[in-house]
């Protein structure tokens, strides 16, 4: 077994970094890759009762190399009255904004991209630049469906992003930080009254803050029930209705490499991350296991979303604002309290 | 350089890279695709029928009202974090002090809500 610690120790910052950095296009590219295979071509026709693709390669599984290469054949067209800069801008934006996320995310007790104290505070503030990215696809395309779209998108993402960032909060508190290597480390070292078999995962003791969590990003991945943004049936594609060629695309990887990584954060937060019980938690044998453990967990968590995005109808403008401000919110709140005044008094 | 400096090094590099990515896609894209744009490709998507008027249509101000109450729950949550990372060093003072920071909130929430500037209309 290579000892990880002293390889990455002996190599130059330079040499680790870009390591990291293939790791880190590893993490975004691949798993929005799967999730779209998985979920999107094969999932959702099984729920619908048909193949999916089939034809290109055993399954239907290099469909995806199959689209990319149509898609980057597509003429790329502007509109005439487009806010050029914008426009060219926006994708750009959006896609930056989740290659910022997956840099907190551990899979591994070495095999992280940034160990930094403030990780899952850095991702609850780089999660909002995706809506400056949107917002801009929509001003800039110069249409009414995307400015709609656009508009609508930045009211239901600011007001969800609240539920997101209260409910993790009760996860903070429990662990006493904001490092996501060592929320790990405390759900692994954890105990569930007195019995510490597979440590202490925070869904057990933050059921409420994994629900309004896994709601909250949801509306954040502008999903099916919270697709009011894209409304297909009434806005086209929503702020995406003017985009053509790579540069729908690259929204398209963008959303579903999002749903990857939020759901990854998800998986660290609540559900113990790469740790695997019954083996020591700085074992090396974790960075090569971790991250396939993480992976599994993000496929559960993502056929969550899309489980939800083909089986339930979409929300009203009115009812989807009314749950962010008049449920979540305020049930967030009361989670926070309630966690606070647990831990204060065990 | 020290290593707290490093990890947003690191983090700047992830996000030059994201951004080299999107450039890579495009660029490949170019040498690939075609480009004969006419004045009907360019044209605004309007349902196929001619677009009318101005594409910046005026929109409701109600979106401001939402936007004014995110800044207040989301300045919130920058005071939240560190000291929910804390609380085991200040124990009972400082869940009594969060309470009420809450509360004050909580108010105003509540006040917004009686005012019906939470109703979509």
């Amino acid at each position: 077994m290579i000892d990880a610690t002293i390889l990455l120790g002996e190599l130059a910052y330079w040499q680790q970094t870009s390591l990291r950095v293939v790791g880190g296009l590893a993490a975004v590219l691949l798993i929005a890759g799967t999730l779209v295979y998985l979920h999107l071509f094969k999932l959702v026709s099984f729920m619908q009762s048909r193949l999916g693709p089939m034809e290109a390669g055993p399954f239907g599984s290099l469909q995806l190399l199959a689209e990319v290469g149509k898609f980057l054949q597509k003429e790329d067209l502007v509109p005439r009255k487009a806010d050029r800069f914008v426009f060219l801008a926006a994708p750009f934006v959006v896609l930056v904004s989740t290659f910022l996320l997956v840099v907190v995310v551990p899979w591994g007790p070495d095999a992280w991209f940034v160990d930094s104290d403030i990780g899952i505070y850095l991702a609850m503030a780089v999660s909002s630049v995706s809506v400056i990215g949107i917002l801009m696809a929509g001003w800039g395309s110069a249409s009414k469906y995307s400015l709609l779209g656009g508009l609508r998108a930045t009211g239901q993402l600011i007001a969800y992003e609240l539920p997101l960032i209260l409910a993790v909060i009760g996860v903070v508190i429990q662990a006493g930080t904001m490092n996501m290597q060592l929320i790990v480390t405390a759900q692994a070292d954890g105990a569930i009254f007195g019995w510490d078999g597979i440590g202490n995962p925070y869904i057990l003791t933050q059921g409420v803050g994994f629900l309004l969590f896994m709601i909250a990003m949801q509306a954040e991945l502008t999903q099916t029930p919270f697709d009011m943004p894209i409304a297909e049936s009434e806005l086209v594609t929503g702020y995406m209705t003017e985009y053509s060629g790579m540069r729908f695309l690259l929204f398209f990887i963008g959303e579903f490499a999002t749903a990857g990584v939020f759901s990854a954060i998800a998986a660290v937060l609540f559900l113990g991350g790469w740790y695997v019980p019954g083996i020591d938690s700085d074992d090396n044998i974790l960075n090569v296991i971790g991250p396939l453990v993480m992976l599994t967990k993000v496929v559960g968590l993502t056929f969550l979303v899309f489980w939800f995005r083909f089986t339930f109808p979409r929300f009203r403008e009115d009812q989807l604002q009314k749950l962010a401000w008049k449920v979540l919110i305020p049930v967030a709140l009361a989670n926070i309290v309630a966690t606070g005044i647990l831990k204060v008094a065990f | 350089m020290s290593d707290f400096l490093r990890s947003y090094l690191t983090v700047a590099i992830f996000g030059l890279v994201g951004f080299a990515l999107v450039g890579a896609f495009l660029g490949l894209g170019r040498l690939l695709r075609p480009d004969k744009p006419n004045l009907a490709k360019t044209e605004a998507y309007e349902s196929g029928v001619d677009p009318t008027g101005d594409m910046w249509s005026q929109s409701n101000i109600r979106y401001y009202i939402f936007a004014l109450l995110f800044v207040m729950f989301d300045v919130e949550a920058v005071f939240i974090f560190p000291w929910a990372a804390r609380l085991e060093a200040y124990e009972i003072f400082g869940l009594i002090e969060m309470a009420i920071f809450i509360f004050i909130l909580l108010l105003g929430l509540l006040y917004a809500w009686r005012k019906g500037v939470l109703k979509w209309v």
